[in-house]
């Protein structure tokens, strides 16, 4: 069946290419439906609890989806008549922007002020044509002293003030609204700094946060996907000094990406930030494949072999262990779909089909093209083998040393795994580069944090937010709320009914505090809102029948960790001293917060399910259940490993890391499986004693395991550029675990093996010297009197 | 006299070929006013009412909450009409009590009586855009039609539940207002609303109010039992229903001022 299919292959290329064009083409046709999501919503399944919590939240009262227009006059003083006039304008406009419900501004804000009977209601600047300097002093006191607006829409310096936009995008067309959002606002932002050069805009909020997750993706694949071709043309041309053999590896790459995508996109897959990863990871991991087929096919056509022969004798020595890595890689990448957050298992799903399509094309597609490129053999770099048994040499010399040396190595390292903290700011997600940081870092500076919780009380009554008890609750935790130094903004209805039980008594400031009555309470209400206008209203903090209020806290920007504590804070509050009401927190900010967690709970099961099922195939296809033990070593170890220098990085870890184990695991076992797999062919067809089986496993793997470690690595490498941090973070520490991995392979595993292995076969009296490893045989004579001598 | 007789006879005619093309002349602006006007003046001379509201305010979880008003109104020729409602429900606003004054253009003279602090305060704002008492009616569309609040155009013919409607647009004349347009069906017998489309500032779908159970009154002036407004765009819904409707129950201006506000319960 195989020999078949190999048969097939080379003598038919023209039909084969034919074939794989064919299907190439029909699956890039569903690249068409591959749209990317740009909504944090989708980081979140359906069942996750804080997700739950805020969308019933945001049903009962409004939506929270914002973009912010921070707004600072180059000269300092947002009180100008100049300025405020721009402000209004702008506020004005904000209007039009497309889904907006609500604006808030410094001028829109409704001022309440009383004149004996009269109760007026007004925009704080209600026509900024006719104010004169002589008001500035005025407004400006009214409005760092409202605590509605101070850090939330005016800093207390009075430099930088913020429109606020509220939208409640419909959400028919996830694809569609943000971006016709953002576009607008973009627009307006352009035209407002044209009328006003001296006033500095930044845009921010959820919404451009939105925005960014694609507009950060699609760039990085414009830029990272050609960078990573280049490496991967450089690299096979310098290490395997082919042009024929770059050519057909960038063909089969090209080919698996293209049809990966389009088959995703038959299938209804969306992209979102992690899963648009898709290309680069597919691309590194395609090359591994091909990489062996070739080095193979060059050894066997150095030794004299026809070229035809040559790749079918490659494709027969390699096709078990592709299939078995690729098979391996598969699950690695399958265990994602354990992960609490649908767009890692979709980048699972998609890299997985990616590496079986991969396979596919290296054992048909990559051998039709090599037979009708032309390939010339160039005399063998003895430098390089000669770095193999070199190293082979050393371990074998210094595996008394190596073994404890290693392990304490490697457990020094382990020890600092669980020293890693848990964050995942959704700010910190982008790096500086990014507006839609720098936005968010200069409100942060200078006014609030992009960290809200959002609290809603319920009394469990019909009009129960009007009970005095009630009130002074609510008055207590904002107050309480207000004295945390993580604070920054609080919102809450208190305020509101503070400033008219004042308004109601002649402004007189000794009645700036809650009434002590329900029905005096109720009233005011009414009154207030009855006059207040269109898209102001309270209904963003009143649910329909008044028996709960939201209360909304701003603070500056926080760790996950430390938001949960502040959670937990806010829980005892309530529990201390208002116990009788139900409380509810939640927040985009908060659903973060838990999901690192929950994914690395989630993605602890789906890692050890495949690490169970690539130990079961690895103790098949070893035909050895000790062996498949001995793999567990070096194949759970680095990823430990690189968590722990991970800690001496960055020291934080989020739901981007906690994939990470999971993925890599599929990928570093193939170097374990080609070791071990060769290192066994020694031991058993060749008869050969430990040392000199790891003296052959170096010689003929080691490298191409050098080779493809050096691809991978670089091309993660690649992705850690990215300016999505959660893409990067990906990027880097599976990179470094890679590499790790191939340093315990190399000095690690193979010390182990001689210690543990060595019982068993007492030293063979007929070696077989060969050629492949006459070096290895000769340090190997020397290394028994070496033992003896010990012994 | 011939010549008398010639131009007289080409007047004629011509005046008979020009005059359906008069008629046609009357652009969509046009027609669109001379339906509010006509839709104004069918319901003419009502004199006063006085009716009982209920609201039944839902949000997107169908989370109900009730409101319960009393109102009366006088028709003011010339300006917009008066009224004066009392709320009983929610418990804590019983005996709360509400006069407008509102005028066809500018700011509606607003007083409120709280009873709790039995002081009569004048509400001075400009807005009536907002939620009224925090439902999808605003007071903007609850208070009297007048003629000078919009500028108009006809749009097309249509058939309804009140037989063929006539399809009119409305564009407020108050800044203030809380929509670019509305869009009206009035059917042409009785020039009866029979659906509202609001769109907002930025002339997207916001609102739709639907009239249902027309009742007639002193033989001349319909009335709907029921309104039911929905948001869009925030699947929030309010239904607005009347009851004890009766006309001509002999208020005059004296039951419409401060002292009579503080005097409703």
């Amino acid at each position: 069946m195989k020999e078949r299919l190999f048969r097939f292959v080379l003598d038919r290329p023209v039909w084969v290419i034919l074939l794989s064009m064919l299907f190439v083409f029909g699956a890039a046709y569903g690249a068409k439906n591959l749209v990317f999501k740009s909504d944090y919503r989708v980081f979140f399944s359906e069942e996750n609890p804080q997700l739950t919590a805020f969308e019933s939240m945001q049903k009962i009262y409004s939506k929270s989806d914002n973009i912010a227009f921070i707004i600072s006059p180059n000269d300092g003083e947002v009180f100008t008549p100049k300025t405020l006039k721009a402000i209004q304008e702008l506020t004005t406009e904000s209007w039009q922007v497309p889904f907006s419900t609500r604006v808030d501004s410094i001028t829109n804000f409704q001022h309440t002020w009383s004149e004996e009977d009269d109760m007026f209601v007004e925009d704080l600047v209600l026509d900024a044509e006719t104010v004169t300097n002589a008001d500035m002093p005025r407004l400006k006191e009214i409005a760092v002293n409202e605590p509605l607006l101070l850090h939330k829409l005016i800093s207390p310096e009075a430099h930088v003030t913020v429109v606020n936009v509220t939208v409640q995008l419909p959400g028919i067309n996830p694809v569609e609204e943000v971006p016709q959002v953002v576009t607008k606002v973009r627009e307006m932002k352009a035209q407002f700094i044209e009328q006003n050069p001296d006033i500095t805009v930044h845009l921010s909020g959820m919404v451009m946060m939105n925005n960014s997750f694609a507009e950060s993706s699609l760039s990085d694949n414009a830029t990272l996907v050609p960078i990573m071709f280049g490496v991967v043309l450089l690299g096979m041309i310098f290490l395997l000094r082919t042009f024929s053999g770059t050519f057909a590896t960038v063909i089969i790459i090209i080919f698996t990406i293209v049809s990966t995508m389009g088959l995703a996109g038959h299938t209804g897959f969306f992209l979102t930030g992690p899963s648009s990863t898709t290309p680069i990871m597919v691309l590194t991991l395609a090359v591994a494949d091909c990489i062996h087929i070739l080095t193979t096919m060059f050894y066997e056509m150095r030794q004299g072999v026809e070229k035809k022969k040559a790749i079918q004798d490659s494709l027969r020595i390699n096709f078990q262990p592709i299939f078995l890595t690729s098979v391996t890689t598969a699950i690695g990448f399958l265990s994602l779909n354990f992960s609490d957050s649908p767009p890692f298992r979709d980048l699972g799903n998609m890299v997985a089909a990616g590496v079986m399509l991969a396979f596919i094309f290296s054992i048909t597609l990559f051998p039709a093209m090599l037979s009708l490129l032309p390939l010339r053999v160039k005399q063998i770099q003895e430098g390089k083998n000669d770095f193999m048994h070199k190293l082979a040499d050393f371990v074998v010399h210094n595996r008394k040393v190596l073994l404890p040396s290693m392990s304490a190595i490697m457990i020094a390292i382990i020890v600092f795994m669980p020293q890693n903290e848990l964050n995942d700011d959704f700010v910190k997600y982008f790096d500086q580069t990014v507006p839609f940081r720098q936005a968010t870092d200069y409100m942060q500076d200078n006014l609030s944090g992009m960290s809200t919780m959002e609290i809603s009380i319920e009394t469990g009554e019909a009009s129960g937010i009007n009970d005095p008890k009630y009130l002074h609750a609510i008055g207590n935790l904002t107050e309480w709320l207000r004295a945390q130094p993580e604070t920054d903004h609080v919102n809450s209805l208190s305020d509101i009914i503070k400033r008219l039980n004042k308004n109601m008594h002649g402004d007189d400031p000794s009645y700036y505090k809650l009434p002590s009555d329900r029905e005096l309470s109720a009233q005011y209400l009414l009154l207030y809102e009855m006059s207040l206008p269109y898209g102001l209203d309270l209904n963003n903090q009143l649910n329909v029948d008044k028996s709960s209020t939201r209360v909304i806290a701003t603070f500056r920007n926080l760790t996950s960790t430390e938001q949960i504590e502040i959670e937990e804070r806010i829980y005892a509050w309530f529990a201390e001293n208002a116990s009788s009401y139900d409380v509810e927190i939640a927040s985009p900010s908060l659903m973060f917060a838990h999901i690192g967690q929950r994914n690395i709970v989630s993605m602890l099961l789906g890692t050890t399910i495949a690490l169970v099922l690539i130990s079961l195939i690895l103790g098949f296809a070893l035909k050895s259940v000790k062996f498949g033990f001995i793999s567990l070593i070096p194949n759970i170890a680095p990823a430990a490993m690189g968590f722990g220098i991970w800690y001496l990085i960055d020291g934080q870890v989020g739901l981007a890391l906690s994939v990470v184990a999971g993925m890599t695991l599929g990928i570093i076992v193939d170097d374990t499986v080609h070791f071990l797999s060769k290192y066994l062919h020694a031991r058993r067809d060749r008869n050969k004693d430990p040392k000199a089986a790891v003296g052959y496993a170096f010689a003929s793997v080691g490298r191409a395991l050098w080779v493809t470690t050096i691809v991978l690595v670089a091309g993660f490498m690649v992705l850690a550029q990215s300016s999505f941090k959660l893409n990067a973070d990906m990027g880097l520490l599976t990179a470094i675990t890679i590499f790790v991995a191939l340093v315990v392979d190399f000095l690690f595993l193979p010390a182990l093996l001689m210690k543990l292995d060595k019982d068993k076969q007492p030293e063979s009296t007929t070696q077989t010297p060969t050629n492949t490893n006459s070096p290895a045989n000769t340090t190997e004579g020397d290394d028994n009197d070496s033992v003896k001598q010990i012994a | 006299m011939t010549l008398l007789n010639k131009s007289l006879k080409t007047l004629l005619i011509t005046s008979l070929i020009a005059a359906p093309a008069i008629a046609s002349a009357e652009t969509a602006e046009e027609k669109g006013m001379r339906i509010a006007v006509e839709a104004k003046e069918s319901d003419n001379g009502w004199q006063d009412m006085q009716a009982n509201m209920n609201m039944i305010l839902r949000n997107k979880l169908g989370q109900e909450s009730i409101r319960e008003i009393r109102m009366k109104s006088l028709e003011v020729n010339g300006d917009g009409d008066k009224s004066l409602s009392v709320f009983d429900k929610p418990r804590d606003v019983k005996g709360t009590a509400f006069l407008s004054f509102s005028h066809s253009i500018g700011a509606d003279d607003q007083w409120l009586y709280l009873p709790k602090l039995k002081r009569v305060k004048r509400i001075a704002s400009r807005n009536k855009s907002g939620p009224f008492m925090g439902s999808e009616f605003s007071y903007e569309d609850l208070s009297s039609f007048e003629v000078e609040k919009y500028t108009y155009k006809f749009i097309k013919e249509e058939a309804c539940e009140g037989g063929t409607c006539n399809v009119v647009e409305q564009y407020p004349v108050d800044k203030n207002s809380g929509y670019t347009r509305r869009v009206v069906w009035l059917d042409q017998a009785e020039h009866r609303p029979w659906k509202i489309d609001f769109y907002d500032r930025k002339n997207s779908p916001l609102k739709t109010l639907t009239y249902h159970s027309y009742q007639e009154y002193k033989e001349k002036h319909w009335r709907a039992d029921m309104m039911k407004m929905v948001n869009h765009q925030t699947g929030k819904s309010t239904d607005l229903t009347y009851g004890s409707y009766t006309f001509q129950t002999g208020l005059s201006d004296s039951d419409f001022n401060k002292n009579t506000l503080k005097r409703a319960r």
